[in-house]
């Protein structure tokens, strides 16, 4: 009983890591049409520096977050403002060959730079080691994953749907043509948006490196589960894509801790039967356009 | 003249031989004579051409965004591995053959899968397929042989009489022939009214629907078509390396794909012979420069491609070509890809 409860837990906050590493990929998705197959190496990018910032300079782990998130936004908001805007009206192929490319570019110079094996942030001795609470083991670091985490999302649900910027966005993206025709400045808002998506997966890029692993390979390895959880879950909002962490983060460890042998074997038949089944995904309204 | 008889005329025109073509295969042919140091890296080019020629003609001609293609050379190349190793059929010809159907079968079945949906669910399911049978292949290790591979497989000679060397000369021959066949039969296809109907589909399916043709029906057909070329490239993987591992499922091998048939142009079946030339030729000098880091590279000319734009960029380098023609025959550019959009 406690192993399935400690396997929920566990399940809980892989699965939240993984929505704050994709929501990002939802609203390009969402909002723009846009199929961003690099959207694992602004995670990648956003580790490594909290990485050097924590075992090379010496910084705490918690003031290494920020800059993890700021940094991803920052490269985020460079790429779309010099290159991505060009190729938002261009075909699926061309978008996933340019972002493919940009990948194998990523994989290749973080190679150059830090070596290719994986490396480790030095943890603050606070979120080493696990505590029981009725006798089920609670891992702090993944207490604090979930803490973090559940404040992020109840954070992007009040801005979503309590904010100007959020009505603005959902406009954006339920009908681009007729909100740039309300004065809506739609490219700006996606601009902001997809910064503030890449700065959320260099955030999550971070906090990940000790449990998904950080090496150079990181945006190959999980770009398969980032589509998962955007295609999954919908991107009509963002409570589909949550979900579909929550789901995905489950069923993974589920799968791994009681069907060790099949592995990714569980995810990949569930996602295609989903995406048969349901091809807007699961919680996706049938598509307007 | 009227506009059916029209269509069928130019049609007909486009089908026939070029010079231009009978020009291309003696090149590819005396190739084979003229360096005869280079059979393994020539025999290579080859697969990867036969490869890209299979995904042309479900993405040059039907339009279908696949990222897992490798499924199908991966199945070919453990059936192909699979068949010699045990020793079930030796003749390496009729191995080919089968392992071509054995991915031919999971081209068909998959294809319900494919057909349903955008792009972007075409997008996830062909990927998903692709990673589906690379973890089956790592888990049922005592089959395929696991992260190993299949190590060990012997080739028995061609048709009894031909045994492959170690020079590769017998392999470089023998890819060549399948490539030649395989290529004939694609043309004799895609010139076909069949073909022309896939062309419809991929421009417009509701107005290709409207005018009678059974949609559904011909994306399956071009799909399991597909797998079965696939299949053989990769069962020819196989026979001329005699090793098959795991990243034959590789998502990098589908992806390099996209590229080679980018670098080429895509619809008119030999953006995939002249993109995998290309593609290895750049592949070998950023190897030069930097051994560890070729990949960057490569995705660099992925992005500029794509930026420049492909259509642009074939204008470009047919610029001189079409020059000297125009000058030499006076005739209005000649050479030209016929490429739409994909």
């Amino acid at each position: 009983m406690t192993a399935i409860l400690t396997n929920l837990f566990d399940g809980v906050a892989y699965g939240m890591l993984l929505f704050v590493l994709a929501c990002g990929l939802a609203v390009t998705l969402g909002l723009m049409n846009f199929v961003n197959l690099a959207h694992g190496a602004f995670a990648m990018a956003g580790g490594y520096v909290c990485m050097v910032l924590v075992n090379r300079m010496g910084w705490p782990f918690f003031a290494a977050l920020p800059l993890a998130f700021v940094s991803s936004a920052a490269i985020g908001i460079a790429l779309e403002r010099t290159l991505y805007r060009h190729l938002y009206t261009r075909s699926h192929l061309d978008q996933v060959l340019f972002t493919i490319g940009l990948t194998f570019m990523s994989v290749a110079a973080v190679d150059y730079i830090q070596g290719s094996s994986r490396v480790f942030i030095n943890l603050p001795a606070v979120l080493q080691g696990q505590f029981d609470v009725f006798g089920v083991g609670i891992g702090r670091y993944r207490l604090m994953i979930i803490v973090i985490c559940g404040l992020l999302t109840i954070g992007l649900q009040m801005v979503l749907t309590k904010t100007r910027f959020g009505s603005r966005l959902r406009a954006a993206v339920d009908d681009p043509r007729a909100a740039s025709g309300l004065g809506i400045n739609v490219p700006q808002v996606f601009a902001f948006t997809f910064a503030f998506g890449c700065g959320l997966a260099g955030l999550g890029g971070a906090l990940s490196a000790e449990i998904l692993g950080l090496d150079p390979y990181f945006p190959l390895k999980f770009m398969i589960y980032f589509l998962i959880v955007v295609t999954v879950g919908g991107s009509s909002s963002i409570t589909g894509p949550f979900l579909a962490s929550l789901l995905l983060g489950m069923g993974d460890v589920a799968g791994k801790y009681y069907v060790p042998k099949m592995g990714p074997f569980v995810i990949y038949t569930m996602m295609i039967v989903i995406l048969i089944w349901r091809p807007n995904g699961l919680f996706g309204r049938t598509a307007a356009r | 003249m009227t506009a059916s008889s029209d269509v069928g005329f130019h049609a007909q025109r486009q089908a026939r031989w070029h010079y231009g073509e009978f020009a291309f295969w003696l090149v590819v042919l005396a190739c084979g004579f003229l360096f005869p140091t280079r059979y393994l890296i020539m025999t290579d080019i080859l697969r990867l051409a036969l490869f890209a020629m299979s995904l042309d003609l479900i993405l040059g001609y039907a339009g279908i965004v696949s990222l897992g293609h490798a499924a199908f050379f991966g199945v070919g190349a453990y059936a192909a591995g699979l068949l010699a190793l045990h020793g079930i059929i030796n003749e390496p010809v009729l191995a080919l053959i089968v392992a071509g159907l054995a991915a031919m079968v999971l081209g068909f079945a998959t294809s319900f899968l494919v057909i349903r949906g955008v792009d972007l669910t075409r997008l996830m399911v062909t990927l998903g397929i692709a990673l589906l049978l690379e973890a089956l292949a790592e888990r049922f290790s005592n089959i395929t042989g696991g992260t190993d591979g299949l190590q060990g497989i012997e080739m028995q000679p061609i048709f009894g009489e031909i045994p492959f060397d170690m020079f590769g000369k017998a392999g470089f021959f023998y890819s060549l022939a399948v490539l030649f066949v395989l290529f004939l039969f694609a043309r004799r296809i895609v010139h076909s009214p069949f073909g022309l109907s896939l062309r419809a589909i991929k421009n417009n399916p509701l107005r290709a629907a409207a005018i009678g043709i059974p949609v559904n029906r011909r994306l399956i057909a071009i799909y399991t078509l597909a797998a079965f070329y696939a299949g053989i490239a990769g069962a020819l993987f196989t026979q001329t390396t005699a090793i098959a591992s795991l990243d034959v499922f590789a998502f990098e091998r589908s992806a390099d794909l996209m590229l080679v048939l980018v670098i080429g142009g895509t619809g008119y079946l030999y953006g995939g012979l002249v993109g995998a030339v290309v593609f290895r030729m750049l592949q070998e000098l950023f190897s030069t420069i930097t051994p560890q880091y070729w990949q960057f590279w490569i995705g660099l000319v992925l992005v500029v491609i794509v930026l420049v734009g492909r259509q642009r960029l074939h204008r470009w380098v047919l610029y001189v070509p079409n020059l000297v023609i125009k000058q030499v025959a006076g005739r209005k550019s000649v050479v030209a890809v016929p490429e739409s959009d994909a």
